[in-house]
């Protein structure tokens, strides 16, 4: 049994097919990078995973789960942009980030400190000790960016979405930015889903480079069909997928 | 250079900002020598001195029926009304406003209401709050909380919406529920709008204030000027204006320092 699966989804707004017949089985700790062109659905993808929208057909699981209704403290989410709340501080974001599940939205004694020394812990795996108590617009974007995985991560999600979260970034910083990723990834074992438009990106960060696109085109109505994964490519190794074959299976060499 | 690209310096500034005032007195104390030149007894533009005087005896003297200062007596009035039904007001739009911003279900049964509502000219309801409410201090607060409630209501679940849909998302992937985003995520962010809010409305609210003082009441900083015009008591209603005017200004700069001092994330925008 996969940890993330998809089960022959659709989606459709109105006559607009955006998606149709993507299944997928993803094992827990994988990275899958989801790339294709613009409005080809990949999004439209991401925001099912999120349960931000419910598909018109098909169900997605999460550990066997129930499909959810709504956005929920499994799935964790970083936007390209506006992901932090701007009237909290950079310390305050990260704490949220705990206490935000509680009934009143605040954390009180013995859980608030323990909450204030795990976003203590974030804040210096983030890098962001030192602008901890400023708000988020004084930071620049890679700062901000890597403040909304923090805050995404403090929550422990099942599941990582990453929406284009390097694509407002400038090319020194999303080198940066990936360097971080990998890191985080080598620390928590994350199951991650990243959107994103930067091919060589998807085949950096990913195990796994899902590619989204029409399969059938109607030249009349181009509204018609949705988009489905073409491809999956195995991205390990560099994306040589086989070069490590007979270390696995040594039986099959040439004597 | 170009106009547009011409920037004052610092004194000249202040100079320019002077001006428009410097002007305005000048022009009334030239007309003012002029009537009083023909007719020393005048009454339609005093001299400014004589406005001084008037303006001093208004302040410190007291009445010599009652024993008060009758001007303080009007501006505590008046500010309590206005502080009431701007309190008020601001209390239930904010209420509404997050309701309808937030709950799709409020907003489908609420926002067309309150858009024809804010369409009431609330000075025509002047008369069946007189009749409703009677003459005393509820007619006046209510017709302030009807004349600026729909229009800040309106504003504010519109600024409620303006909040990015990412945040809202987020808020609930990291297991907020609808109250706590409210509480934590739309209400801090809507406070500093309330504020800016309450300042544009203030302007509606003294004028609904004087109206309903002017048709009806016995204290009152709109009751004294609409009572001395029937004895063409330019030096006391000028005064007044003045008077009323300064409140409002100090009033609309308290807000703004308030809310700069109180929401030192929002960089800009006030």
């Amino acid at each position: 049994m996969s940890f993330v699966t998809v089960r022959d989804i659709w989606q459709s707004y109105g006559d607009r097919s955006i998606i149709e017949r993507v299944n997928l089985d993803v094992d827990e700790g994988e990275f899958v990078s989801i790339v294709g062109a613009s409005g080809c659905g990949k999004s439209t993808f991401l925001r099912l995973l999120l349960a931000q929208e419910r598909p018109t057909r098909g169900e997605i699981r999460i550990d066997g789960g129930a499909p959810a209704v709504e956005p929920n403290l499994e799935r964790g989410v970083v936007f390209q942009r506006y992901s932090v709340f701007p009237h909290l501080t950079v310390r305050e974001n990260l704490v949220a980030g705990i206490g935000f599940s509680t009934r009143s939205g605040y954390l009180f004694g013995n859980t608030r400190k323990q909450a204030l020394k795990a976003a203590d812990e974030m804040l210096s795996r983030i890098g962001l000790n030192h602008v901890a108590d400023q708000y988020p617009a004084s930071l620049s974007g890679g700062m901000q960016q890597r403040l909304a995985i923090g805050q995404a991560m403090a929550a422990k999600p099942r599941v990582l979405l990453l929406d284009e979260p390097f694509g407002a970034l400038d090319p020194g910083t999303r080198l940066q930015m990936h360097e971080f990723l990998l890191e985080l990834r080598d620390e928590t074992n994350m199951t991650v889903f990243m959107v994103t438009h930067d091919l060589d990106e998807g085949f950096k960060l990913g195990d796994r480079v899902l590619v989204f696109d029409k399969p059938r085109w109607d030249p009349h109505d181009p509204g018609a069909y949705g988009a489905t994964v073409t491809y999956d490519f195995d991205a390990r190794d560099g994306g040589m997928p086989f070069q490590n074959l007979l270390e696995k299976y040594p039986t099959l060499a040439a004597n | 250079m170009r106009l547009i690209n011409r920037i004052p310096s610092k004194p000249t500034g202040i100079l320019l900002a002077a001006l428009p005032f410097i002007l305005v007195l000048l022009a009334y104390s030239i007309a003012s020598e002029i009537r009083l030149a023909a007719n020393p007894q005048d009454k339609l533009l005093p001299a400014i001195s004589t406005i001084w005087d008037t303006a001093t005896r208004l302040f410190t003297e007291q009445d010599r029926r009652s024993g008060d200062i009758l001007l303080w007596l009007d501006t505590w009035a008046s500010l309590w009304r206005l502080l009431l039904g701007v309190g008020i007001s601001a209390f239930i739009s904010l209420i509404f406003g997050m309701a309808i911003g937030l709950l799709p279900i409020a907003r489908a049964g609420l926002s067309s209401f309150v858009a024809v509502l804010s369409m009431v000219p609330p000075l025509a309801l002047l008369p069946i709050l007189f009749i409703v409410f009677g003459l005393g201090e509820v007619s006046k607060v209510v017709l302030i909380v009807i004349g600026i409630t729909p229009f800040m209501t309106r504003d504010l679940s519109q600024r409620v919406l303006d909040i990015p849909a990412e945040q809202l998302i987020k808020a609930q992937t990291i297991g907020a529920s609808s109250g706590v985003i409210a509480l934590r995520v739309a209400l801090p962010q809507i406070l500093p709008r309330l504020i800016s809010n309450v300042r544009l409305s203030l302007g509606s609210a003294w004028l609904f204030l004087i109206a309903a003082e002017a048709v009806a009441s016995d204290v009152g900083l709109g009751y004294r000027i609409f009572l001395v015009r029937r004895y063409l008591a330019m030096d006391v209603i000028l005064t007044y204006v003045v008077w009323i005017t300064l409140l409002a200004f100090m009033i609309d700069w308290a807000l703004k320092t308030l809310s700069r001092k109180s929401f030192p994330w929002m960089e800009a925008g006030l």
